[in-house]
């Protein structure tokens, strides 16, 4: 079953084509790897998606419904949880009032002025925070966690309106490389379970073709390949891109 | 039509004077982004340095020109002076708390040059060729404000040509772009700040003294200067010279014109066009998109308060209801004011702290709680606590009709769109006086019945002051004002878990004028009167130094700076003439002792304690 369906979207800066007609599907439990070298679009696809940047022209439907340009706020209460490449927490707040905030909005809490927010939602924030291994961090300021702590918290409030689709902008940048797998494969767990599909940007290819279903290439804007490990491998065009000639590698 | 002519130069002579003070606190918040409050104040001085150099030299053109490069060089060298004392050891502060330290040298600079100069106005006795006439048509047109119209162009040009032509212009071009990057080329930023506050300080000495024939020296050019200079420096977009220039033409001619046309409006132009511009051009006229905001330090946590501290308010609690058994009615009163202004500052800190909003023009809410509770008991006739509904639900509603400009903004400029928004009330509250009385104020607004008695109304008080304070603190702590912090920690991450965090934002402007409201409700019973200096720029100059000395991002801060502040004041004001002196004296050495406010500074020692 299809949950994300983006159709030709294309998006300029200042008259440079930065996406250039991407269309590309994803399914529910499905996870897909979108990959390119530095500059081809991947975060432009990323920020249309979830509603950061209007697109010029295409369509992005969610569920078969028509998304295209609404708020970032609204796609996400249509179930969308997006995580970002430069972390974005609330710092005055610890790891657990975090997960709560986000937990409050889900359940349309934030008007309420009479009763104490932080002694909300504390058992339904803690079990989100436990499998990622944040338990022990509940009560410390968001503001002095480390990197890949950050990625982690984004994660759990992502997780935390029960998301149809999850959007993760280099999930794992910022850790070490055992934590790294550890983290996707959770992911991986989570998104069969509740059958949750699953965008992510990485740079880490060991990562990309260990967890990804199927890979999509981006070049310059356009989608130049896409299929399962093995055949994102065998590309030419892919090789070309990645490994080939000095004028068009970048990559990782 | 020669009347028209004339008035238009009038307007470009006036605009001359205020472009030369924008210009250096634009170059000043270019390069150091400090919003420097004491601009005014440099400007002051330079009049007064003026007065006393020209009145000592020959009354010649030479002489006149000689005396007023003197006095732009002498508040150069005061301006770098102020930089290397004080404003060098606060760069790295939060920016709030830097324009707290400028407020404490505007009241330094207000005594001394008092102590100084005395208190009478010093016009400058002018000499024969000054007061000479140039003819335009059938009009006669002033001589001296032919050389004020050149002297704009002549140091824009100058300026230009300064920051264009060497290399200390192109180093502060691209500080005002990029600063942390020019640190990491390897350029010197304390002597290039030094310099720039020099140069912006020099300025603003310029135009006080060539601005002095066509007035005085006195002691209120501070404050009018400052906020002229900053509506200048919005308008024109914040570091952009020939922005300033361009939004001093156009103020400064349509203020001219405004007072043929419709004289009473003279007063609200300014304010009304930097409404405008802020609503159409958030950016300013010439301004580019702003630079990004410099890393600060986090914001602590939020937590609630710890028990010591709980025992601690629930005793001054109980003190204050004992009180009336135990002090006079003398005493009853200054407890009162300072409960209105606990609320007060409460208010602003709802909006200030976890909201994210500063705001140079809360007084427009203490204001119009004030006026529309007076007006309640005064035209309406309707008793003491209906007028005490009506005065939150004034305010309160008028901040939710203007606060849907002001959330869209951020930080100095929002904070200066609510300076025009209390300027224009001001200004409102001034000139209409067959609602508002004018000067002369509402009066007779007496507490009747067993109000009237001093323990009675000094408990209502004291209720109403405590309980809406305690309101807001409750909704700072439920998901209301969780949410509202979120916004102001990231907005980005906020709009991802779904929050609207420009209603957040709205409805938290909204409360925090109907709180205000309330305050000047109070205020206005207790003192029996309403006046426009309720709605003047210098009760919101109070409530910022409260919120600002308690700590702002501290839920106890506003209790304690209010407590504090009012304390303060009253005690100076009972023991010594130099108050100002003493407070701005005690505002900067607190500044630089606790830069986290008061109460941040107790917090941050109690947990070192603990921890």
């Amino acid at each position: 079953m299809t949950v994300l369906a983006a159709e030709g979207l294309r998006r300029s800066f200042a008259g440079v084509a930065a996406v250039r007609g991407v269309s590309f599907a994803v399914a529910a439990g499905e996870m897909l790897a979108l990959i390119g070298p530095n500059g081809a679009g991947k975060s432009t696809c990323f920020n249309m998606l979830s509603g950061q940047l209007r697109p010029d022209g295409g369509r992005v439907r969610l569920d078969g419904r028509d998304i295209t340009g609404l708020a970032p706020r609204r796609i996400w209460r249509l179930g969308v949880g997006r995580t970002f490449q430069i972390t974005a927490t609330f710092a005055s707040m610890t790891v657990r009032e975090n997960v709560q905030m986000a937990l409050l909005s889900h359940r349309h809490d934030i008007w309420r002025m009479w009763c104490a927010a932080r002694t909300r939602h504390v058992a339904a924030a803690m079990a989100l925070l436990d499998p990622l291994g944040l338990a022990a961090q509940a009560d410390v300021a968001a503001g002095v966690l480390a990197y890949g702590d950050l990625k982690r918290l984004e994660l759990a409030m992502a997780l935390a309106n029960e998301p149809r689709l999850l959007l993760m902008d280099e999930p794992t940048a910022g850790m070490a490389p055992a934590e790294r797998s550890a983290l996707m494969r959770l992911v991986r767990a989570h998104a069969a379970v509740r059958g949750i599909a699953v965008l992510f940007t990485e740079h880490d290819m060991d990562i990309v073709f260990g967890t990804a279903d199927r890979i999509l290439v981006l070049h310059q804007g356009s989608v130049i390949a896409t299929g399962d490990g093995a055949a994102i491998r065998a590309d030419a065009r892919v090789r070309e891109v990645y490994l080939g000639s000095g004028e068009t590698s970048g990559g990782h | 039509m020669t009347v028209l002519v004339v008035q238009l130069l009038t307007g470009i002579a006036g605009a001359s004077a205020l472009f030369l003070v924008a210009a250096g606190l634009t170059v000043i918040f270019g390069v150091t982004r400090v919003v420097n409050f004491s601009h005014g104040s440099l400007t002051m001085l330079g009049a007064y340095v003026a007065w006393s150099v020209v009145t000592r030299l020959p009354h010649t053109p030479a002489g006149f020109a000689l005396g007023v490069i003197l006095a732009a060089l002498a508040l150069a060298v005061l301006g770098a002076g102020l930089e290397v004392v004080l404003l060098r050891r606060l760069y790295r502060a939060p920016e709030l708390l830097q324009l707290l330290a400028t407020f404490g040298v505007v009241l330094i600079v207000q005594d001394t040059t008092q102590a100084i100069w005395g208190a009478e106005d010093l016009p400058l006795a002018r000499p024969h060729w000054m007061r000479s006439f140039v003819a335009i048509g059938t009009e006669r047109f002033p001589f001296y404000d032919l050389v004020l119209i050149a002297a704009g162009p002549l140091v824009l040009g100058a300026l230009w040509l300064l920051l264009h032509r060497t290399r200390f212009g192109t180093l502060v071009r691209a500080a005002t772009q990029d600063r942390d990057m020019v640190a990491a080329l390897g350029v010197d930023q304390r002597v290039l700040f030094t310099a720039v506050f020099a140069l912006g300080a020099g300025l603003a000495g310029l135009g006080g003294a060539l601005a002095l024939p066509d007035g005085s020296a006195n002691l209120q050019i501070d404050l009018s200067v400052i906020t002229d200079a900053f509506v200048v420096v919005v308008v024109g977009g914040l570091g952009s010279l020939p922005g300033a220039y361009l939004a001093s033409l156009l103020i400064g001619v349509l203020q001219a014109l405004g007072i043929l046309l419709i004289p009473k409006l003279t007063l609200v132009i300014a304010f009304a066009v930097m409404a405008a511009v802020l609503v159409l051009r958030p950016q300013g006229l010439l301004g580019g998109t702003a630079s990004t905001p410099r890393e600060s330090a986090a914001p602590p946590l939020v937590r609630p308060a710890a028990p010591v501290l709980r025992a601690a308010g629930l005793a001054l609690l109980a003190a204050l209801i004992a009180a009336p058994l135990v002090v006079g009615p003398f005493a009853l009163t200054v407890l009162g004011e300072a409960l209105t202004a606990l609320l007060f500052a409460a208010s602003l800190h709802f909006m200030m702290g976890p909201g994210g909003m500063p705001s140079f023009g809360h007084a427009a809410w203490f204001g119009l709680g004030a006026y529309g509770a007076a007006l309640a008991v005064h035209a309406l006739a309707w008793p003491l606590p209906a007028a005490l509904v009506a005065a939150p639900l004034v305010a309160g509603a008028a901040a939710l009709a203007f606060g849907g400009f002001v959330v869209r903004l951020s930080g100095v400029y929002l904070a200066m769109l609510t300076l025009a928004f209390a300027q224009i009330v001001w200004a409102v509250a001034l000139q209409w006086s067959d609602l508002t009385g004018g000067d002369d104020g509402i009066l007779g607004l007496w507490p009747r019945g067993i109000l009237a008695r001093p323990h009675a109304f000094y408990w209502l008080t004291l209720g109403v002051a405590v309980a809406a304070t305690l309101l807001l603190r409750r909704a700072l702590y439920a998901p209301f004002g969780y949410a509202l912090r979120g916004a102001r920690d990231s907005t980005l991450r906020a709009e991802a878990i779904g929050l609207p965090t420009a209603r957040l934002r709205l409805v938290a402007f909204a409360i925090a004028g109907a709180a205000a409201g309330l305050s000047g409700g109070l205020s206005a019973f207790a003192k029996g009167s309403v006046f426009p200096t309720y709605v003047a720029i210098g009760r919101s100059v109070d409530a910022l130094l409260m919120v600002l000395l308690g700590g702002v991002q501290t839920m106890t801060g506003p209790i304690v700076g209010a407590l504090a502040y009012t304390g303060l004041y009253d005690t100076l004001l009972l023991v010594t003439s130099a108050w100002r002196l003493v407070l701005g004296l005690a505002v900067v050495a607190l500044v630089l002792a606790f830069p986290q406010g008061i109460a941040g500074a107790a917090q941050r020692l109690w947990r070192g304690r603990m921890a």
